[in-house]
């Protein structure tokens, strides 16, 4: 068989889109051009437009102003449904396939015109002939919840195939890959651009992906077009500078050299249940020590987040053992106090916060019981944590309306730098990070690790989880991957091997 | 009368019993089931199943016949099944508010309406008798097999076979699992929430008419003792799989019937201790199967998401 589902790929050209959100002009007057089977790309920082554009584009929002043309032909998308019947499809940074469902049942689903009865004999052999002609194929009986985020991005990608979609946008379609899945994922996927049978739009922030898989990038800053180009004229720095125009980039934080002094945190082969009772964290050992910063990397759902959940008290172990300074730890709050245990959790908002609290009060969560927040131990000033809060505030350039303002008011960025406030604020001695960059923009990452090695360079011990690998790279002096709930590779961060890196995040 | 049984009689009452009693726990609970796999709790049923018992015998009494009963008990669970769910999708309800709400709300009514019914004895619904190769009447008794109890059976398998294998039950559990993914798809979650809770009200309904119908049979204000909302605590034990719940429903109906089986053998000792089973199994087995940590396998994704 010959691709017999596929189509053909098809032109597509976005004219002068313009829409505001309230006072924020989140896009002005953008215009992009794709050409059929072109694998373009769409550039820019958190906040350029890249997202608004492609969801005006696919209906999900009703631009103020532009016009669409596919194929040369005006078109109206009004709802996402029209923009699929025309044949556009989109592919999230979060899935979308329903997780309790199997591989099958979700493709059969999002299918148009099912029967009354579903013949599965029927559509499991549609579905086979169908991965036949597709240049990688997904168990169909899994249910999608229990397959690797691998799986379920080309999952996700098949659907859309599977749906007859001849232009894809593709939204950080890597961010959750291991560099081998996302070259193995995007390279099929150039080679159908390069056989007209897509079209593809990718947003990205990867120069890498940009110049290994992409003919054209557009490039956007704060809702403008900077420019259209091909992509073998631009070199990374000027395609840099086009995404974030001139702007001083602030050094990062001189790392002192220093040796590593005593342990202060011990992880003794610890095992950790996942919120299904399946072991997400197993037999694992750590240490660290005093002035050095263990990075852990590896792809989101390998025990990363129930490993930092056991430490930080939220999650309890199965098995093993953590010690703090040598002494048992089982992160109550008296240990945490007494030991300085500092934790930044991913999604700060939700894991280290009370949204509905004012930044005052979030502040002093770790210290409200004691003086001089409250003198007693019973009673609460709010004089004095006002006055801690509007220092902390000031020191930490935290954006917000006041010390009462509810900190769920506050954006992504600063809610980080309210809860790194609070927890760098007692000198702590161990420090746990997760994820402390994800969604903020340059100037708040530059910041905040530079926070972060001011912590290590003080002489604390700190443990950073994070996706990002460049991150893990530029800030740690000894790497491990986590891969499986178990430690795959550990290596100093002088010595460190990318691409044996990248092979023990994929399980090689 | 000698039964010559001896202590055999106790499992042989006991699955009696268990016919008997879990029958209302099977229509309630697989309702139920429906309509949680749609990403709705009704914790109403305890009222509906009040409201099935007491239509179903006022019109029995009244009409003479009790199937015309069933079928007034199934509508009336229609009517509050589709005013809990037009009340949930309304802008900020919540859904285990609204359904204690509509609890009392049925159980009150009922008991307003259903004051002169409590003396008259109407029409019974009548049963099979698979037991009449036996002269041991104990035997003979356990196997007399209610029409309900097969409709329930029936209709546990149906409903396990239509999620699975019709487009109507892969939409009911989309709306159940992803409101984002369902309304991509052009899903009208609402709409297919309200039928599913009418549906799962009418199956509250007819458990209620069987309780007033045939056993105990009559109709008074005792009756269901909350046997509603242990049905739907039933279906989070059965991880929302309608057969899981047929499996439940006759567990519980055999703990129900531990402590009449005793007593139909001569030990009274512990009577009222052991009418607790069925609550301290419930009681042991939310305690056995949640965690604070872990969330429930099988769980429709929008159950609960508050909003």
């Amino acid at each position: 068989m010959t691709a017999p589902s596929l189509v053909s790929a098809p032109s597509l050209e976005l004219i002068s889109f313009s829409k505001r959100f309230g006072a924020l002009a989140a896009l002005d007057d953008v215009s992009v051009k794709i050409a059929a089977g072109a694998f373009h790309a769409l550039l820019g920082e958190n906040g350029a437009g890249k997202s608004t554009l492609v969801k005006c584009a696919m209906g999900y929002y009703a631009a103020d102003e532009g016009e669409i043309l596919l194929n040369g032909r005006q078109v109206t998308i009004d709802h996402p449904r029209q923009a699929h019947e025309l044949g556009l499809g989109m592919v999230y940074q979060h899935f979308t396939l329903v997780p309790n469902m199997t591989v099958l049942e979700n493709f059969v689903l999002s299918r148009e015109h099912l029967p009354a009865v579903i013949d599965w004999t029927v559509e499991r052999q549609r579905l086979k002939d169908f991965f036949a002609t597709t240049p990688f194929i997904v168990p169909l009986d899994t249910p999608v919840a229990d397959l690797a985020a691998g799986q379920k991005q080309k999952a996700e990608i098949l659907r859309q195939l599977y749906l007859k979609r001849g232009l894809l946008i593709l939204d950080e379609p890597t961010s959750v890959l291991t560099p081998d899945e996302a070259d193995e994922v995007l390279s099929t996927l150039k080679q159908m651009t390069r056989d007209k049978l897509l079209t593809i739009v990718v947003i990205t922030h990867k120069f890498r992906e940009v110049n290994a898989f992409c003919d054209t990038v557009t490039i956007l800053r704060r809702g403008k077009l900077v420019g259209t180009r091909r992509v073998a004229e631009l070199d990374n720095d000027s395609m840099a500078e086009m995404m974030v125009g001139s702007r001083e980039t602030r050094a990062s934080v001189e790392r002192e050299q220093r040796a590593p002094g005593k342990a202060v945190l011990q992880v003794e082969k610890l095992s950790v249940a996942d919120t299904v009772g399946q072991l997400a964290v197993e037999d694992l050992s750590l240490e660290i020590r005093a002035g050095e910063i263990v990075g852990v990397a590896g792809v989101s759902g390998n025990g990363q987040r129930e490993l930092v959940e056991t430490l930080a008290g939220q999650r309890h172990a199965e098995a093993g053992a953590m010690k703090v300074h040598g002494e048992p730890y089982t992160a109550t709050r008296r240990e945490m106090v007494r030991h300085k245990i500092a934790c930044l959790p991913e999604e700060p908002l939700r894991n280290a916060c009370v949204a509905e609290m004012s930044v005052a009060e979030n502040m002093a969560l770790r210290s409200f019981d004691q003086p001089p927040a409250s003198p007693d131990g019973v009673r609460l000033r709010r004089a004095p944590m006002r006055d801690a809060a509007r220092r902390l505030i000031e020191a930490y350039r935290v954006k917000t309306p006041g010390p009462d303002a509810p900190i769920r008011a506050l954006s992504g960025g600063n809610v980080q730098r309210a809860v790194l406030a609070r927890e760098l604020s007692s000198e702590g001695d161990l420090l746990i990070v997760a994820n402390p960059c994800f969604g903020l923009d340059f100037a708040a990452v530059a910041e905040i690790r530079a926070r972060i090695v001011q912590a290590r360079n003080r002489g604390a011990a700190v443990l950073l989880v994070s996706e990002d690998l460049d991150e893990i790279l530029q800030l740690s002096d000894r790497i491990v991957v986590m891969f499986d709930g178990r430690l795959a590779l550990e290596t100093p961060a002088a010595a460190a091997d990318v691409g044996a890196i990248g092979r023990a995040m994929a399980g090689h | 009368m000698e039964s010559g049984l001896g202590l055999w009689g106790v499992p042989l009452a006991m699955l009696a019993g268990a016919i008997r009693v879990s029958t209302p726990f099977i229509f309630v609970s697989v309702g139920e089931c429906l309509t949680e796999r749609s990403g709705r709790i009704n914790l109403g049923l305890e009222g509906t199943l009040i409201m099935g018992a007491m239509s179903a015998y006022a019109i029995a009494l009244l009409s003479g016949s009790p199937w015309l009963g069933v079928l007034v008990a199934a509508a009336v669970g229609v009517a509050l099944g589709a005013l809990h769910a037009g009340i949930c999708q309304l802008p900020r309800v919540n859904d285990v508010a609204t359904g204690i709400g509509l609890m009392l709300f049925g159980t009150g009514l009922a008991f307003f309406l259903g004051k002169p019914y409590i003396q008259p004895k109407a029409p019974n619904l009548g049963a099979i008798d698979f037991g009449w190769w036996s002269s041991v009447p104990q035997v003979h008794q356990a196997l007399q097999v209610n029409y309900l109890f097969i409709v329930g059976i029936v209709s546990a398998f149906a409903l396990a076979w239509a999620l699975k294998n019709t487009r109507w039950g892969l939409i009911v559990r989309l709306a159940g699992e992803s409101v984002d993914a369902a309304l991509a798809i052009g899903v009208p979650v609402g709409r297919v929430r309200l039928i599913a809770t009418a549906i799962g009200g009418a199956f509250a309904g007819v458990g209620g008419a069987f309780l007033s119908l045939y056993y105990p049979g009559s109709w008074n204000e005792g009756l269901s003792s909350g046997q509603g909302l242990m049905a739907v605590a039933l279906v989070i034990f059965a991880r929302w799989e309608p057969v899981r719940c047929l499996w439940a429903s006759l567990l519980f109906g055999a703990a129900g019937a531990i402590s009449p089986a005793l007593q139909s053998v001569g030990i009274t000792q512990g009577y009222y201790l052991f009418s607790a089973a069925p609550y301290v199994l419930t009681l042991a087995l939310m305690i056995a199967t949640c965690s604070p940590e872990r969330a429930l396998r099988g769980a429709p994704g929008e159950l609960g998401a508050v909003r």
